[in-house]
């Protein structure tokens, strides 16, 4: 019984409350700061900065599937996506398509 | 139809609705996308389905699922775990104090904020971000709730079913679902911006990542967003500043 609840006891500490108690503190701090103030400006850079971070390491230092492939093969795929998506106006889907589509090309080719 | 005809609750209920239509949008599909490539790293490393459904509602943002997930293979104590999952999501805090200014009125009860705070990833806050501003006031709360809770709910079903499907998937597939989450976050970021700010954040925090990562891995990406937030903001401001003053 204890043995088959642990993982949730895991989930819900480690998981849950790790993740909401920053979203609760995130309330509270929007609840005090004006929409245009200067800070607003700065918390939306961190915000931006942050989640660019997790993006950074999801391309450069990937886990799973990705794990064996390539970092030139990753790197490139994300230019050529971002060629794609500024040739053609900030085109977001086209962008997504380009940038799979020679990551898997580049798979394909190198047989992994 | 005159506005003030139509009542407060249905008012609400309209943007619920509009808000739920947001799960065909491009952002949604794609979060389902790679959703179920996480569904394929889970039942890759052997988490139960029942645990991976449970930690996509509790947990839901995608990369803290996947620090967790990686706390629980390698079988880290339950301590170790926590300061994983909690470091990559202080990035939460600026992220919600961001949106709630955008979307709250003056009569939004904070309760109701602090429930609503707990659908915010990614996903949900580059979409609320986009559009929220282009919706009346009154009707925000109700347009992110619309939107967010059903892609939560979404993608719980979605993981217990694409559990059992994606180990039939190559390999090759599993990859490309994987790459999807940052390229998609990418395009995103990009075309939702209303900020100068926030192009210079993107470029700096995406190097600052890289380099934290091999100067201190534990803190990587606490510290690109606070460092690179900050570079980013610094340096805007100065531009701003010199062009506003005519120099």
């Amino acid at each position: 019984m204890a043995d088959a609840l642990w993982p949730y006891v895991f989930i819900v500490v480690a998981g849950w409350l790790a993740t909401d108690i920053w979203r609760w503190l995130g309330v509270v701090a929007g609840n005090r700061i004006d929409e245009n103030s200067e800070t607003m400006n700065w918390v939306r850079a961190v915000a931006t900065a942050l989640v660019a971070a997790v993006i950074a390491k999801l391309i450069v230092y990937p886990t799973g599937e990705l794990e064996g492939s390539p970092i030139w093969l990753r790197v490139g795929a994300v230019a050529a996506g971002a060629v794609a998506f500024f040739a053609f106006r900030r085109h977001q889907l086209l962008g997504i398509v380009v940038a799979i589509g020679t990551l898997a090309a580049g798979l394909y080719v190198l047989g992994t | 139809m005159d506005a003030e005809a139509i009542s407060e609750g249905q008012t609400k209920r309209h943007w619920f609705v509009q808000g739920m239509r947001g799960i065909w949008s491009i952002p949604a599909i794609m979060l389902m996308l790679s959703f179920v490539g996480f569904a394929a790293f889970t039942a890759e490393g052997g988490i139960p389905v029942e645990q991976v459904m449970f930690m996509t509602g509790m947990v839901w943002a995608l990369p803290a699922k996947v620090i967790l997930v990686g706390s629980m293979l390698s079988g880290a104590n339950i301590v170790t775990a926590f300061i994983a999952v909690t470091l990559s999501s202080v990035r939460m805090m600026p992220m919600v104090a961001a949106l709630v200014p955008e979307i709250r009125n003056r009569k939004t009860p904070t309760w109701l904020m602090l429930v609503l705070s707990h659908f915010v990833a990614i996903t949900a806050w580059v979409f609320a971000m986009e559009r929220a501003h282009k919706i009346p006031r009154d009707g925000r709360v109700a347009y992110f709730a619309g939107f967010s809770i059903t892609l939560t709910s979404a993608n719980i079903v979605l993981v217990g079913v694409a559990y059992f499907l994606v180990t039939q998937f190559p390999p090759l597939i599993g990859a490309c679902l994987f790459f999807l989450t940052p390229v998609y976050f990418l395009t995103s970021i990009w075309v939702s911006a209303r900020h100068r700010v926030i192009y210079w954040a993107l470029g700096i925090g995406l190097v600052l990542g890289v380099v934290f990562h091999e100067i201190a891995p534990d803190f990587d990406i606490l510290l690109a967003g606070l460092v690179g937030g900050t570079l980013a903001w610094f340096g805007e401001r100065r531009l701003r500043l010199r062009q506003k003053g005519g120099v």
